[in-house]
């Protein structure tokens, strides 16, 4: 029988609540659209953006509270941007620290400065620092708010039995196992992921020997909210050590494991008082008291699962690849994941797209996931080098970089970005994507603009496609709106914005004013009549000089995965 | 065959004698990490990947 800790998990800034477990009654569960394994904050931000689709699930929890300890604490701001879609954004900006600045230590010297660039039409910071708790602690608020979703504490999957056209998940509780059949089982089970393990799926990649002591403490450091990296110090001569800034007074310290120790003695009280004393002497800060509330050890891995669709089961997050946490990698890709999984899957469920569309979801992110390893292993190979010439070479520009400028972007922290789907099979053939001369492209994530005082473009789109029209007139054209209203009557979530005019257009469903032309000309729009059509992550799918019915609804078609004819 | 610009012959051995001296000035546990700052040094200033890549080949040679 699973019994989970039921005792509230020690900490010295955040009190968990332990929640009643979910247990089963006498008559077995009925059949479930979507069951999603694990209700980390991957896990919470696919229910609740399948629920925005219109589609209910069952999320199953293994333990009885919040995870332990800060873990994931820094966020991108496509995350933020994706957070705000699931409306929990604003939670986070008001209890973060947002910052763009990072700065890379060598022998005393900031030898580089990273500045995130932050554009005026952007309304999230590059990077906001929060404690994981306090995400999923919102996130789990606005899960329980939310009809669609049933949020089951205490349910660990134990067994997964694939049949052709649905799943039967097995689950045990505190008061004994139950099956809980569904037509979709969503492995958000974390880097140990048990479905993983149950369906015997094996991860791709390098995993390199780089193993990192992660320790936050509470302490008043007079620094402020920028990243801090610290290459070769005297007290841990060849490794490199973070520093971060979180809320509530505690600061993260990252730092690697010499070679040959383990990670029980570097976890050891003493070893960890040591280290840190000595970091803290380092940068001028011996005299403040400081207090420990939670440490683990990870190891920079770099792995993915090659395709994140078996039979009907889907994979996501850390359960579908393990990234290493410099750029900030991990959760930041699990909620584009998220994100992009549910409305994939919502396409399917509600019958418009076929089954086979969920291919398009695994091939998008398998693909993300090694464009990012990709990345991320430039930065492994710096931060942690997996040989004696890497060593020689990071050594060899450690030491330059005192005095020559031409080594020290080495030291850019490659963070985690959105990634473009500029080739997926869901980007219009027939469109004008070739003659625009700005904004987003094919497949390219879309660029936020501000509108006015606390309004911008991503405030307004989201829960299904978007089309933003750009227009002078006064009405969207008749056969345009037929297009719509017949995807529309099929089920189709299909929002029309016009863009341009400061008075309401007649068939939008809303105006966004720019009477400045400020919109029009960041996404290359020289004419009325322009359009940009945005898929449910609001990735650019298709975009025209001219729109007219017939290409929209080829544009439309080709998004959903049907044949086009033409 | 080749084009580019070489060294002249007292150029050369004005070149062999001062990198001897560098190594020995730099000491055998600090050598290699010089000879990698003088490598890194020297390949900015040709800005040439390609032509980098082919010295890393004609270097590997022989060894």
């Amino acid at each position: 029988m699973h019994q989970p800790a039921n005792q509230p998990r020690p900490s010295i800034y955040y009190d968990y609540q332990v929640f009643d477990a979910w247990l089963p009654g006498a008559t077995p569960p009925g059949r479930t659209p979507v069951v999603i394994a694990g209700a980390g904050p991957v896990g919470l931000t696919a229910a609740l953006e399948l629920a925005r689709h219109g589609v209910p699930c069952v999320l199953l929890e293994a333990e009885q509270q919040l995870s332990e300890g800060s873990r994931a604490i820094v966020f991108t701001r496509r995350s933020m941007e994706i957070l705000q879609q699931v409306g929990v954004a604003q939670r986070v900006s008001a209890h973060g620290l947002p910052w763009r600045f990072g700065n890379s230590w060598y022998r005393g010297q900031r030898v580089y400065r990273l500045e995130a660039p932050h554009d005026a039409d952007d309304r999230f910071f590059p990077m906001i620092n929060l404690q994981q708790q306090y995400l999923e602690q919102y996130l789990v608020e606005a899960v329980l708010a939310e009809p669609l979703i049933e949020l089951r504490w205490g349910n660990k999957v134990v067994g997964v039995t694939q049949q052709e056209r649905h799943v039967e998940v097995g689950v045990d509780t505190p008061a004994g196992p139950y099956t809980q059949p569904a037509d979709w089982l969503v492995a958000s089970d974390g880097a140990r992921s048990a479905i993983r393990s149950l369906l015997k799926l094996k991860l791709e990649g390098a995993s390199y020997e780089g193993r990192f002591v992660i320790a936050d403490i509470r302490i008043a450091l007079p620094l402020p909210t920028e990243r801090q990296a610290f290459f070769d110090p005297d007290w841990n001569p060849g490794n490199t050590v973070l520093l971060h800034r979180e809320p509530h007074g505690i600061w993260r310290v990252d730092y690697q494991l010499p070679a040959g120790e383990t990670p029980e003695e570097a976890l050891k009280p003493e070893a960890m008082r040591a280290r840190i004393n000595a970091l803290l002497a380092q940068i001028g800060h011996a005299d403040k008291p400081w207090e420990m509330d939670w440490c683990s050890v990870y190891s920079a891995r770099n792995l993915t699962l090659p395709d994140y669709l078996h039979g009907r089961t889907l994979f996501m997050g850390d359960a579908a690849h393990l990234l290493p946490i410099f750029g900030v990698r991990g959760a930041n890709t699990g909620f584009q994941d998220a994100q992009s999984l549910a409305w994939h899957l919502a396409m399917v469920v509600k019958g418009l797209a076929q089954a086979g569309y969920l291919a398009n979801y695994s091939r998008e992110r398998v693909g993300a996931a090694r464009e990012i390893i990709e990345e991320a292993g430039k930065s492994t190979r710096f931060m942690t080098p997996p040989s004696r010439g890497f060593r020689l070479l990071r050594d060899a520009v450690l030491s330059l970089s005192l005095t020559q400028e031409f080594v020290r972007p080495l030291y850019h922290w490659r963070t985690s970005r959105p990634h473009e789907y500029t080739h997926s099979a869901l980007n219009s053939s027939g469109d004008d994507n070739a003659l625009f001369q700005a904004g987003p492209g094919h497949g390219a994530p879309p660029q936020n603009i501000r509108l006015g005082p606390d309004d911008y473009l991503l405030d307004h789109v989201g829960g299904g496609f978007d089309l933003l029209y750009f227009t002078d007139g006064s009405a969207i054209p008749a056969p345009l709106l037929q297009v719509v209203n017949a995807w529309r009557a099929r089920g189709l979530a299909l929002h029309i914005h016009a863009v341009g005019p400061g008075h309401p257009v007649t068939g939008a469903d809303q105006t966004l004013p720019d009477t400045l032309g400020h919109l029009r000309q960041r996404y290359g729009v020289p004419a009325s009549g322009a359009a940009y059509l945005l898929r449910p992550d609001q990735h650019v799918c298709a975009r025209w000089m001219t729109l007219d019915a017939t290409r929209l609804q080829a544009a439309l078609k080709t998004a959903l995965g049907q044949q086009e004819s033409s | 065959m080749n084009t580019s610009p070489a060294l002249t012959i007292p150029a050369l051995e004005s070149v062999y004698d001062a990198l001897a001296t560098a190594i020995d000035q730099a000491g055998p546990e600090k050598a290699e990490l010089f000879l990698v700052k003088l490598a890194l040094l020297n390949a900015n200033a040709l800005a040439d990947p390609a032509l980098f890549a082919e010295h890393i080949g004609r270097a590997l040679q022989d060894l």
